[in-house]
C-alpha cells in the first residue's frame, strides 16, 4: 500500500504483496504439505517460538517483571548504565531519562506493538478481503470503482491521514491507532484478494459449480476463498511486521500513542532526547522491536515459501 | 499499444479528482484555523481574521470554495499559500530536491539490491545467500528513524566523513548519507525479490536450452536470466519511485533536507489546504505515470505481454 | 503594553523573542568569546533560525522566525538598548508630548533607505496608513489602533471608509504629529515595535514583490532569500543608527531540527545558536567550553490549578495545593531531566526583576514528601485522587511534565499524569475556555524586570492572564495600593506583600526559573545574549582566517 509514503518501513512490506498479484500462484490449499514442509524449517520454528513468546509477554507481562514501568527514580536512577549481569532485574537494561526500569518499559511495551501488529492484520485482511473478493468476482463497474478507490488512497500521506483519523478520538489509545492504521491501510489487501479471485474464479470447479446452479455467496465462499485466500495470508504475515514498526514511526512523529499508554514507540521517541549519553535507552526498545518486526516478517517469509511450489 | 495508453490515460482523471477531492476535506477537516494560527499565541484581530478570509475567499461556503480551487487546478494556477507564495513556486523548489535524493536513492537500490540479488539468487542456499537473507531482514525490520540516527552517528560523528545534515539540498554528494538510509528499505526489498526470482527462473527450460546452444556464461546470465526475473522487480520499483519522492518525512527531518516531505510536514501542521493539495496532486501525477511506465516495461521484458 | 500584555505565556523560545521585540531588560551580561582575535569587519557568520512564515513586510512578521529578521533590517523611531533595556532614540530626534494624547515627532537627518531614498516624515506616517487598512492584511495591524481614525481604515466589518488615519499628520520632512483616540502613557515603548518602521516608496508600488525582497532602513540590507534554505542580509555602510554593525552580514540559516543545528555548531558549520536542543545539553558545556552560553533568563515556569472547578474551592484545599508543590522534587528534575538548562524557583518572581525577593514560597517549594503527604491528607485529599497536567506537545514540555508527575505520584500516591495537546494553540484554547479538569502548565515571561508584572498580571482577579481564575481580594487590595505608590520602590516593597498571600493560596506551583542555553562557532566572537534570550547581532564580531 504504497499511499502510506512517509513511513518507508511499512510500505515495502505491503509492496511486497504486489508480487503474488503480479503473477498469481496457481490455486492450491493450505493442505498438510505446506504444515509439514514449515516444521522442517528451523527459520519457522524459530519465529514461531518468539512469537508465542512475545503474545505471553504481552498477554501477562507481569510474569516477567516485578517492577511498575512507570515508577521512576531520579535521584539514583537517572540515565543508569545497565547491567548486563542481573539477568531480568529491573537494572538488566538501565534506566531511562525518568529513572524507570527499561527491563521492565520493555517487557509491558510488547502489549501495544502486539495488539496493533494483530488487530490491525485482522482489520485489514476482513475489511481488504470483502472488498478484494467483491471487486474480483464481480468485476466490471464494481471492479472499476474499488480498483481506482485503492488508486486514491494512495494519495494521501500517512500523515495527513493518520492527522484526520487520529483528531477524531478524544485521546489516542491503543485502539484509536489501530483503527487509523486500518482505515488507511485497507486497499492494500484489497488488490491483494482481488488478483487473487480474478484467477481463481476462471478455473473448472468454479464453472463446475456456476453450472450445477450455486448461488453466489456459496460460490464466493465455499470455492473461491479457500483458494484465494493463500496470497492474502503470506502478505498478511509479512505486513503485520510492519504495522508495528509504522505505530511507532507515528509515535515518532508525536502523533501516535501517549501516556500513560507504554510502547516502544514513545520510549524510542523519548530515547533521542538522551542519545548521546545513553544510547542503551534507545538500543533496547529499538532492539524490541526489531526482532518483533522481524519474527513476524521471517514467519511470513516461511509461510510464503511453503506455499510456494516453485520455491521447495 | 497507442489504445492502451490512452485508456490508461482516461482512468487517471477519476483517480485525480478523487484524490483532490479527498484530500481537500481532510485537510478542512483537522482541528484549528489556519489564519487564526498566524497569530501564534497572540490574541486574534477579529477585524483583520475577516478582512484576511475575505481576500482569500475563505469565508466562502466550503462547496463553493472546492469548487473555486479546482476551477484553479484545471485553469494549471494551485494557488496561494498562507504566507502569499504561489503553491507553484513551492512545488518547484522542493521537487527537484526530493527528485534528487529519490533517484539516488533508486540508483542505489537497483544497483546494489539487482547485484546482491542476483549472486544470492546464484549461489542458493549458500553462505552469501544465507547472509544476505539476515541482512536483508534486518534491514527491514529496524524502524527508519533508528537507521537514520545511526547512520548519522557512525558517518558524520564517530568518521567524520559527512556533515551530519545536509547543507546544501541540491548537492548530490551530501545527498547521498540520506539517500542510503532512504534506499536501504527498498534495497532489502528489490535484493529479496532478485534473488527469488532469479532462483526460479534458473531452473527454467529456457535456460538449460542457452546453456545447450553453447552461449557464454556472462550471455545466459545477462540476457536470458536477469531479463526474465526482472518483471516483480520492476512491479515494485514502479510503486516504490513514487512512494520515495513522496518524501520520507523522517529521513528529510533527520537530515535537514528541503524537500516534499518536509513542505507537506509544514504544511499540514499549518494545515494550509492549498499547499497540501498541490503537493498530493503532483505526487499522484508522478505515481501514476511511474505505474503506466511500468506497465509499458512489462512488453518490453517479456516478448509475450502485448497491449492492444 | 498591549501586545506584550497579550503574549506573556511562555512557549519555549518563540516567546521569549517575541517579547525581546517589545521590551529590553536589565543588562546584557556577556556570553563573549574568551580568545580574541583579529576581527575581520567584513567577514559575515550564520545565526540558526526558521522560514518566515509571512513576506517580509514590518507590520506582518508576528513569529520569531521573519521578526528577528524584520529587526535587523527596519529601525523605527526608538528603540531599546540591549544592554539596559532603556528606551533610546533612532531615527527620532525626539518625540514630545504634553498630554499623553499629541505627540510631536522631530527626525534625525541623514537616515536612508537601502535604496539610497531619505528616511521622511511621509515614510513613517504612510507606512503606519497603509500596515492599519484591514484591506492589506497586516497581521500587526492593530498595534495602531490607539491613533485617532484607525477605525476608518480598520473597522470591525466591511471595508474601510478612508485610506489614512486622521490622527496622523505630516508637517514637513522632519516633523509629523501623532493624535491619539486617548492618553496612552506608554506609547514610547510601543513605538519600538518593529510594525512601526517606515517604509520606502518603492514598498507602494509593489508590497507583495517587496516583501520577498524589502528595502529597510536598519543596520542590514537583504541580500538574498533563498526559500526553506537561508536569508542572507550585508551590513549597511550608510547606516545612521547608534549600533553599527561589527561584521559584514549575517546568514540566517533554516533549521527544522534543533540537533541538526547544534550539529553543525560543533562542526563550525553554522555560527551562533538560537537554543540548545534538549538531547545536547547535557554535554555541550563539554562539547563547546567557553563558547557554551549559560545565562539567566527573565522568565518562570510555573504549573497553574484549575480554580474554577468546584473541587479546588474549598479554603482548606491550599494545604492540598502546597503539598503537592512539596512533592515535587525541583533540584533534582533540573539538574538530570532538565540537564541544569533551569534553575529551581522558591518564588513567584524572575531573579533579575525589580523587588525580586528570595524564597517567598519559603517550605512549601522544597521537596519533602512525608510533609506533602500529611498536608494533602489534612486538606481532605486531591480531588478524585488524580490529576491531569494540561500541556502542548510541541514545545519539549513532555519530559519535565512526565518527571513531575513521576515525583508527584511516587511521594504522594496521587495519580498523575500529563494531558499533552498536539500544539499551542490547541492547548490555549482549552486553556482559554476553562476545561482544564486540574492543572495547567503555565509559564511567564517577563514584559519589563518589575516584580509587579510578574505578579498583578498573572494573579489579579480578572488579569488577561490569569489562567486559573484565582482570585483573593487581599491579593487585589495589595496591588491596587501598588500601583499608585509615589516611587517603583515602594510599588515593588507593596507588590513583594501581594505576594506573601500567594504563598498562602498557591493557586499555582512555582517550578523553576528558565535559562538561555546557548553557544557559538569558532569564527566568531564577543556574542553577547540580552535577557530574553536572542544575541546582539549587530556586535558580534567575526574572526579573521
Amino acid at each position: 500500500m504504497p499511499d502510506l509514503t512517509d513511513t518507508k518501513t511499512e510500505i515495502p512490506a505491503q509492496r511486497a504483496a504486489e508480487v503474488p498479484e503480479a503473477k498469481p500462484e496457481k490455486a492450491r490449499s493450505l493442505g498438510l504439505d505446506a504444515w509439514h514442509d514449515l516444521r522442517r524449517r528451523p527459520i519457522f520454528v524459530i519465529s514461531a517460538l518468539l512469537i508465542v513468546l512475545l503474545i505471553v509477554i504481552a498477554i501477562a507481562p507481569g510474569l516477567f517483571t516485578s517492577v511498575d514501568p512507570r515508577a521512576g527514580d531520579l535521584r539514583t536512577h537517572f540515565l543508569t548504565k545497565p547491567n548486563y549481569g542481573h539477568l531480568f532485574q529491573p537494572d538488566w537494561f538501565g534506566y531511562d531519562g525518568q529513572g524507570r526500569s527499561i527491563y521492565a518499559r520493555v517487557i509491558y511495551g510488547a502489549r501495544a506493538s502486539v495488539v496493533v501488529g494483530i488487530c490491525v492484520t485482522a482489520g485489514v485482511t476482513v475489511l481488504g478481503g470483502i472488498t478484494g473478493m467483491i471487486a474480483g468476482y464481480f468485476g466490471g463497474w464494481v471492479d472499476t470503482i474499488v480498483s481506482r478507490v485503492t488508486d486514491i488512497f494512495f494519495g494521501i500521506p500517512l500523515l495527513l491521514g493518520a492527522l484526520v483519523v487520529l483528531n477524531a478520538f478524544t485521546s489516542r489509545t491503543i485502539w484509536s491507532v489501530v483503527f487509523a492504521l486500518v482505515a488507511l491501510g485497507w486497499t492494500q489487501m484489497t488488490r491483494v484478494m482481488r488478483g487473487s479471485v480474478i484467477t481463481v474464479k476462471q478455473a473448472d470447479y468454479v464453472t463446475a459449480a456456476k453450472a450445477l446452479g450455486a448461488g453466489t455467496t456459496r460460490i464466493m465462499v465455499k470455492h473461491i476463498l479457500p483458494n484465494a485466500i493463500a496470497p492474502v495470508i503470506v502478505v498478511a504475515t509479512i505486513a503485520l511486521g510492519g504495522y508495528i514498526a509504522t505505530e511507532a514511526t507515528l509515535s515518532f512523529l508525536g502523533i501516535g500513542l501517549q501516556d500513560p499508554t507504554i510502547s516502544w514507540g514513545i520510549d524510542i521517541n523519548s530515547a533521542q532526547k538522551v542519545i548521546r549519553t545513553a544510547p542503551f535507552a534507545l538500543f533496547f526498545p529499538a532492539g524490541m522491536l526489531s526482532i518483533t518486526v522481524l519474527a513476524f516478517i521471517m514467519l511470513g517469509d516461511a509461510v510464503r515459501d511453503a506455499l510456494d511450489p516453485k520455491l521447495r | 499499444m497507442g489504445r492502451f495508453v490512452a485508456r490508461r490515460l482516461l482512468q487517471m482523471i477519476p483517480v485525480f479528482l478523487g484524490t483532490v477531492t479527498l484530500i481537500f476535506f481532510m485537510v478542512h477537516i483537522l482541528p484549528g484555523d489556519p489564519v487564526a494560527a498566524m497569530w501564534g499565541d497572540k490574541a486574534v484581530d477579529p477585524a483583520q481574521l475577516a478582512a484576511f478570509k475575505h481576500a482569500r475567499g475563505l469565508d466562502q461556503p466550503l462547496i463553493q470554495q472546492y469548487l473555486d480551487y479546482l476551477g484553479k487546478l484545471f485553469r494549471g494556477d494551485f494557488g496561494m499559500a498562507m504566507d502569499g507564495r504561489p503553491v507553484i513556486d513551492k512545488i518547484s523548489g522542493a521537487f527537484p530536491v526530493t527528485l534528487r535524493l529519490a533517484l539516488l536513492a533508486f540508483a542505489i537500490e537497483i544497483v546494489l539490491g539487482v547485484t546482491i540479488g542476483l549472486f544470492a539468487g546464484l549461489r542458493r542456499g549458500k553462505a552469501f545467500d544465507k547472509g544476505t537473507l539476515v541482512l536483508t531482514l534486518l534491514l527491514i525490520s529496524i524502524p527508519v528513524p533508528v537507521l537514520g540516527f545511526i547512520f548519522q552517528n557512525i558517518f558524520s560523528t564517530q568518521l567524520g566523513w559527512v556533515t551530519p545534515t545536509v547543507q546544501d539540498s541540491m548537492n548530490l554528494g551530501q545527498l547521498l548519507l540520506p539517500a542510503i538510509v532512504l534506499g536501504s528499505l527498498s534495497l532489502a526489498y528489490v535484493a529479496r525479490l532478485t534473488r527469488t526470482s532469479i532462483a526460479e527462473n534458473i531452473k527454467a527450460d529456457y535456460m538449460r536450452t542457452a546453456v545447450a546452444k553453447g552461449l557464454p556464461k556472462r550471455k545466459v546470465i545477462g540476457t536470458h536470466l536477469l531479463r526474465n526475473s526482472m518483471i516483480p522487480v520492476v512491479t515494485f520499483l514502479g510503486t516504490d519511485l513514487g512512494a520515495l519522492m513522496g518524501g520520507a518525512i523522517v529521513t528529510e527531518g533527520i537530515f535537514n533536507v528541503k524537500g516534499v516531505g518536509f513542505e507537506l510536514y509544514h504544511a499540514i501542521n499549518l494545515k494550509e489546504g492549498a499547499t497540501v493539495s498541490g503537493f498530493v496532486v503532483v505526487l499522484v501525477l508522478v505515481y501514476l505515470a511511474a505505474s503506466l511506465i511500468v506497465d509499458l516495461l512489462y512488453a518490453v521484458l517479456d516478448p509475450r505481454i502485448r497491449y492492444a | 503594553m498591549r501586545g506584550a500584555s497579550q503574549a506573556k505565556w511562555v512557549v519555549a523560545a518563540v516567546a521569549v523573542a517575541l517579547a525581546a521585540t517589545a521590551c529590553g531588560s536589565n543588562g546584557a551580561s556577556s556570553g563573549g568569546g574568551s580568545s580574541t582575535g583579529a576581527v575581520n569587519a567584513q567577514g559575515t557568520f550564520s545565526y540558526q533560525s526558521s522560514e518566515p512564515q509571512n513576506p517580509l513586510q514590518p507590520a506582518n512578521a508576528m513569529e520569531v522566525g521573519g521578526g528577528r529578521i524584520i529587526k535587523q533590517l527596519f529601525k523605527g523611531l526608538v528603540d531599546y538598548d540591549p544592554a539596559d533595556g532603556k528606551l533610546r532614540n533612532q531615527v527620532a530626534e525626539k518625540i514630545e508630548t504634553t498630554d499623553a494624547t499629541n505627540y510631536t515627532v522631530t527626525l534625525k537627518s541623514g537616515w536612508t533607505f537601502h535604496d539610497g531614498t531619505p528616511v521622511t516624515a511621509s515614510s513613517f506616517v504612510d507606512a503606519w496608513n497603509w500596515s492599519a487598512n484591514t484591506k492589506n492584511n497586516q497581521i500587526n495591524s492593530d498595534w495602531f489602533s490607539d491613533i485617532a481614525g484607525y477605525t476608518d481604515v480598520h473597522p470591525d466589518a466591511g471595508d474601510p471608509k478612508a485610506e489614512t488615519m486622521s490622527g496622523l499628520k505630516v508637517v514637513d520632512d522632519t516633523h509629523f504629529t501623532i493624535q491619539l483616540t486617548g492618553p496612552v502613557s506608554y506609547f514610547q515603548y510601543k513605538l519600538g515595535y518593529t510594525a512601526f518602521s517606515p517604509l520606502p516608496k518603492a514598498f507602494f508600488t509593489d508590497p507583495a514583490k517587496y516583501g520577498q525582497n524589502p528595502i529597510g532602513n536598519g543596520p542590514y540590507k537583504f541580500v538574498s532569500w533563498e526559500h526553506n534554505k537561508a536569508i542572507t542580509v550585508a551590513a549597511y555602510d550608510k547606516y545612521a543608527g547608534l549600533d553599527k554593525p561589527k561584521n559584514g552580514g549575517i546568514v540566517f540559516k533554516n533549521y527544522t531540527q534543533p540537533e541538526a543545528a547544534y550539529k553543525d555548531l560543533v562542526s563550525d558549520n553554522v555560527d551562533v545558536l538560537d537554543q540548545v536542543d534538549p538531547s545536547d545539553l547535557a554535554s555541550y558545556k563539554t562539547d563547546l567550553g567557553s563558547r557554551a552560553v549559560d545565562q539567566a533568563q527573565g522568565a518562570i515556569q510555573n504549573i497553574s490549578f484549575a480554580m474554577y472547578q468546584d473541587a479546588w474551592k474549598p479554603v482548606d484545599k491550599a494545604k492540598v495545593r502546597q503539598g503537592l508543590s512539596m512533592a515535587i522534587d525541583r533540584d533534582t528534575i533540573t539538574k538530570t531531566v532538565l540537564n541544569g538548562s533551569r534553575q529551581p524557583a522558591n518564588s513567584w518572581v524572575a531573579p533579575g526583576a525589580m523587588g525580586y525577593k528570595d524564597n517567598t514560597c519559603g517550605d512549601a517549594c522544597k521537596y519533602d514528601p512525608a510533609k506533602a503527604k500529611q498536608l494533602i491528607t489534612e486538606g481532605g485529599g486531591v480531588p478524585d485522587n488524580k490529576i491531569t497536567i494540561v500541556y502542548n506537545s510541541d514545545g519539549g514540555h513532555k519530559e519535565w511534565v512526565d518527571a513531575v508527575c513521576n515525583s508527584i505520584r511516587q511521594a504522594t500516591g496521587v495519580e498523575c499524569v500529563g494531558d499533552p495537546k498536539p500544539d499551542f494553540k490547541t492547548s490555549r484554547d482549552i486553556i482559554k475556555k476553562k476545561q482544564v479538569q486540574s492543572m495547567m502548565r503555565t509559564g511567564w515571561v517577563q514584559d519589563y524586570p518589575l516584580n509587579a508584572n510578574f505578579l498583578r498580571d498573572v494573579y489579579g482577579t480578572g488579569a488577561a492572564a490569569n489562567d486559573g481564575s484565582y482570585s483573593n481580594p487581599e491579593f487585589d487590595k495589595l496591588a491596587a495600593e501598588a500601583d499608585k505608590a509615589t516611587t517603583v520602590e515602594k510599588t515593588a516593597e507593596l507588590y513583594q506583600q501581594a505576594e506573601a498571600q500567594l504563598a498562602k493560596d498557591m493557586p499555582a506551583i512555582p517550578l523553576w526559573y528558565y535559562k538561555t542555553t546557548s553557544g557559538y562557532s569558532n569564527n566568531v566572537q564577543n556574542v553577547k545574549f540580552d535577557s530574553f534570550g536572542d544575541p546582539v547581532f549587530t556586535q558580534v564580531e567575526v574572526k579573521q582566517k
